[in-house]
């Protein structure tokens, strides 16, 4: 008995040593983890941004967790400018700061595409087809869960119940809730965001045409 | 004197309330179940419609949006309350539906009886819920208001008595109020069933100038919604709890910890904290006593491990949510270093009907060591889905199939899993159980959370062991080795037998490795998150042995063991359904024009499988995945 237990901690603790090896090389490149490039003057928005929220909060250790939120809230995510600011002011280390942005699922280091899409893994839905609906989803935008389409139109991720069981298998698209999907309507939904941005982008020539227009009379 | 003073002050608010209920109820009152599960099923489309077509045809009604009422399986769902009437509920109410019941019911006065589901009040017309064999076996406690008040008016819940145990808790000493608690034998229920008595108890009697009260609402169980839904529906019932354990424990300051990812659940708990405050509920001197409290919202970022006290707090202090060794327990040494007092949200809700109603009254209903209600979230193969209520005590069967009304489509009843990734599942043999807390653990489940998922014939129990393993895995914070490690490696070996790549001697591993996790862990995820595998392995260990002899899946869901064919004798060959539902253009027209799947393209999503019209039904699945070949060579 004892015997086995220590061959199957060896075993363990091969796997957890090859797993701690590359997770040394992922924190060797932290900066890897922010996938996405900054734009053209985003850096001093976001830096703007957060000081402004820093301002009129709190800034102590124990506030941290609804910091990062408030400012998650309104850049949509935390990029690493966002972090260091954050850590420099409560004066703790930076890293402190990626821990706890890395620990809370809510957290996350990369922008939100447009489009938001998570697929609910809650156990009825996982029951009914959850995973394929999410496999449909990474084949379509060609990125797996947790990643942001490159042109942060679409970004995927994973959620654990949004508590609406009863209508499984469920996506959440920004804030609207979606039920009893199957792969056929995950493509409709793709094409629905491509049908929407056109729209988009006709009202906003014809605003542009309206606005010309009162300019020439 | 000052309670004399209270008692008043209570009146007054109540006689107010009262007035405006029943100005409100001389009038038609049309109340929408708008909470997060019914907006997904469209309700704000129906409510729209409601008030369009209200404003249009020039009624007197009011469209009120409630909460929900459980009945998860018909939302959305409208309660029309008409003077002359009884208040009928009617289910799965589109914008098509609405636009007729108003015409019909508001206008012409017929209740369009078809799509009724249930009426409210006893009447010659229709039947109430105690008709039903659900009525019969439920009983509502703290779910008995969810559904019908408005949680974002104060007065609705005060006249329904509301805040009466809170008026009622100032007459008596602190004392009392934990001696009737401990002496109801309410027991917590976020899970482990602690007695909630004792911990009042000991963090009334530990010295500090400042206590803290927390609410525990991180409800993270995958499958599990009913401290949402109680949040959404009935704030004011949870805050109510909240102030008197405050009281009984000498506490200045309470948090309300719920997730964040309950958007609605946190506006509207902000709303009822606002009313509260205006009414004098809560903030300085409550009722004009000299007893001061206030609740703040804090919102959890999304772990599952923060539903462990210690967890919490930490995660409350601007730290990694990690666990902490117990004792000192947070009663004692808490958030801040504070004496501390965590209940769930449950737990909470149960304590304004007992100081209302009674001790012996709470004691009445359930079991002796288990009194009161459990809530259960009945979700999967079950035909009434939705959020229940029943005594402890009551029987598995019971609330599976008159209930839950059993397994829908003839289908065979599996096993039902119980308590979410802590609990376990339990088969057909097991029905019989009674539910409280002991007797569930001794079959080897949890009450846990009170996530209550039915299984059928087309789930696999090895895939359920491994989803959920999947979960806690992820979820584990990595304190302990054996969380930490030992989960990885079961999720490992798991993965394999799913893949067909397992072998035999995985299973003694399985269940030696299991039960080292749970002696080496330090909270409750570690110490339950085994427990999916083991009673998988203990009551279906032939699904298993399928997987790893045969390499067969019995329930036909383990994708790597599966294989779709199309039987050539039912394909229409006039029909391309499957052909254009195929997401990765894996089915092809043969020359006979019959079609046929390749299985090299095939990601097996089940999309042709529903895309086949049933009057041919010619997809078919295999497992092993060899048997397709087979087929194809047998055809030619």
């Amino acid at each position: 008995m004892l015997r086995r237990n220590i061959d199957v901690f060896e075993e363990c603790k091969n796997k957890a040593l090859l797993k701690f090896v590359i997770m040394l090389g992922e924190l060797n490149c932290v900066k890897e983890m922010f996938l996405l490039e900054l734009l053209e003057g985003e850096k001093e928005f976001i830096l703007e941004q957060v000081s402004e929220i820093l301002k009129n909060n709190r800034t102590e250790r124990e506030n941290l967790v609804p910091l990062l939120q408030k400012v998650q809230g309104v850049l949509g995510y935390l990029p690493e400018p966002a972090i260091e600011k954050i850590a420099k002011t409560i004066d703790i280390p930076a890293v402190d700061v990626f821990g706890l942005a890395t620990f809370y699922n809510q957290l996350r280091l990369n922008p939100p595409g447009k489009y938001q899409i998570k697929v609910c893994m809650g156990t009825a839905c996982h029951m009914i087809g959850g995973q394929i609906i999410l496999e449909s989803f990474e084949r379509r935008l060609d990125i797996v869960e947790g990643e942001t389409t490159p042109d942060r139109k679409c970004s995927l991720e994973r959620v654990a119940c949004v508590g609406c069981c009863a209508i499984a298998p469920v996506v959440v698209v920004n804030e609207f809730i979606e039920g009893s999907l199957t792969p056929t309507r995950v493509d409709g939904i793709l094409l629905q965001f491509d049908g929407d941005d056109q729209e988009e982008e006709a009202g906003e020539q014809e605003q542009e045409q309206e606005s010309e227009g009162g300019q020439d009379s | 004197m000052s309670s004399d003073k209270s008692a008043e002050k209570y009146l007054n608010l109540k006689t107010k309330a009262k007035e405006k209920m029943e100005s409100l109820n001389e009038k038609t009152v049309v109340m929408v179940g708008a909470a997060t599960c019914g907006k997904a099923a469209g309700v704000i489309d129906t409510r729209e419609a409601l008030k369009d077509e209200i404003e249009k045809k020039g009624i007197d009604a009011q469209v009120v949006e409630v909460g929900c009422m459980g009945f998860c399986y018909a939302e959305p769902i409208v309660v029309i309350s008409k003077p002359g009437f009884p208040s009928l509920c009617y289910g799965s109410v589109d914008e098509g539906l609405a636009v007729r019941l108003v015409e019909d019911y508001l206008v012409n006065d017929d209740p369009c009886f078809e799509y009724a589901l249930v009426a409210l009040e006893p009447n010659d017309y229709f039947p109430v819920f105690t008709d039903f064999p659900r009525g019969v076996y439920e009983k509502k406690i703290i779910l008995e208001q969810c559904g019908f008040i408005d949680p974002e008016d104060i007065d609705h819940y005060l006249a329904e008595d509301g805040y009466e145990a809170l008026a009622k808790t100032f007459e008596i000493q602190p004392e009392e109020v934990i001696e009737s608690i401990k002496e109801s034998k309410l027991r917590g229920r976020g899970g482990a069933g602690f007695p909630a008595g004792i911990k009042w108890d000991v963090c009334s009697k530990a010295q500090d100038d400042s206590k803290y009260v927390i609410c525990n609402a991180d409800e993270g169980d995958p499958g599990a919604f009913m401290d949402r839904s109680i949040l959404e529906s009935n704030p004011h019932q949870v805050i109510e709890g909240l102030i008197i354990s405050a009281y009984a424990v000498g506490a200045s300051k309470g948090y309300i910890y719920v997730r964040s990812e309950y958007p609605q659940a946190v506006r509207r708990v902000e709303t009822a904290l606002e009313q509260a405050r205006e009414k004098g509920l809560l903030g300085d001197s409550i009722l004009e006593t000299d007893f001061s409290f206030d609740i703040e919202i804090f919102e959890g970022s999304g772990a599952f491990v923060c539903g462990e006290e210690t967890a919490l707090i930490n995660s409350m202090e601007g730290i990694m949510g990690v666990p902490e060794h117990r004792p000192p327990f947070p009663a004692s040494y808490g958030f801040r270093g504070k004496p501390t007092l965590i209940n769930n949200v449950k737990t909470l809700s149960y304590v304004p009907h007992i100081i209302r109603k009674g001790v012996e009254w709470f004691k009445s209903i359930g079991t002796s060591d288990s009194p009161g209600t459990a809530v259960f979230a009945l979700v999967g193969k079950v035909e009434y889905t939705g959020l229940v209520e029943v005594p402890m005590g009551t029987s598995l069967r019971n609330l599976i199939y008159d209930v839950g009304g059993g397994v829908p489509d003839e289908k065979d009843f599996k096993a039902v899993q119980i308590g979410g990734p802590s609990g376990g599942c339990l088969p057909e043999s097991a029905l019989d159980i009674p539910i409280d807390f002991d007797s569930l653990h001794e079959a080897g489940a949890i009450m846990g959370s009170g996530g209550l998922v039915v299984l059928n014939e087309d789930d696999c129990m090895v895939e359920i062991a491994r989803y959920f393993l999947d979960f806690t895995q992820k979820e584990s914070c990595g304190k302990c080795t054996f969380c930490r490690l030992g989960t990885k490696h079961m999720l490992d070996m798991l993965g394999e037998i799913t893949r067909g790549e397992g072998e035999l001697n995985h299973l003694d591993t399985l269940r030696e490795l299991g039960e080292d996790i749970k002696k080496g862990s330090l909270c409750g995820l570690g110490k339950t998150a085994p427990n999916p595998v083991l009673t998988t392995l203990r009551y279906f260990k032939d699904e298993y042995e399928a997987h790893i002899k045969e390499k067969r899946c019995p329930a036909l869901m383990c994708m790597h063991l599966l294989g779709f064919y199309i039987i050539p004798e039912r394909c229409s060959k006039f029909c391309s359904a499957c052909v254009g539902s195929c997401p990765t253009e894996a089915i092809y027209t043969r020359d006979d024009q019959l079609k046929a799947i390749d299985q090299e393209k095939c990601v097996k999503c089940n999309s042709c499988l529903f895309a086949c019209p049933p009057e041919f039904y010619a997809v078919e699945k295999l497992s092993p995945a060899e048997l397709v070949e087979e087929r194809e060579r047998e055809q030619g």
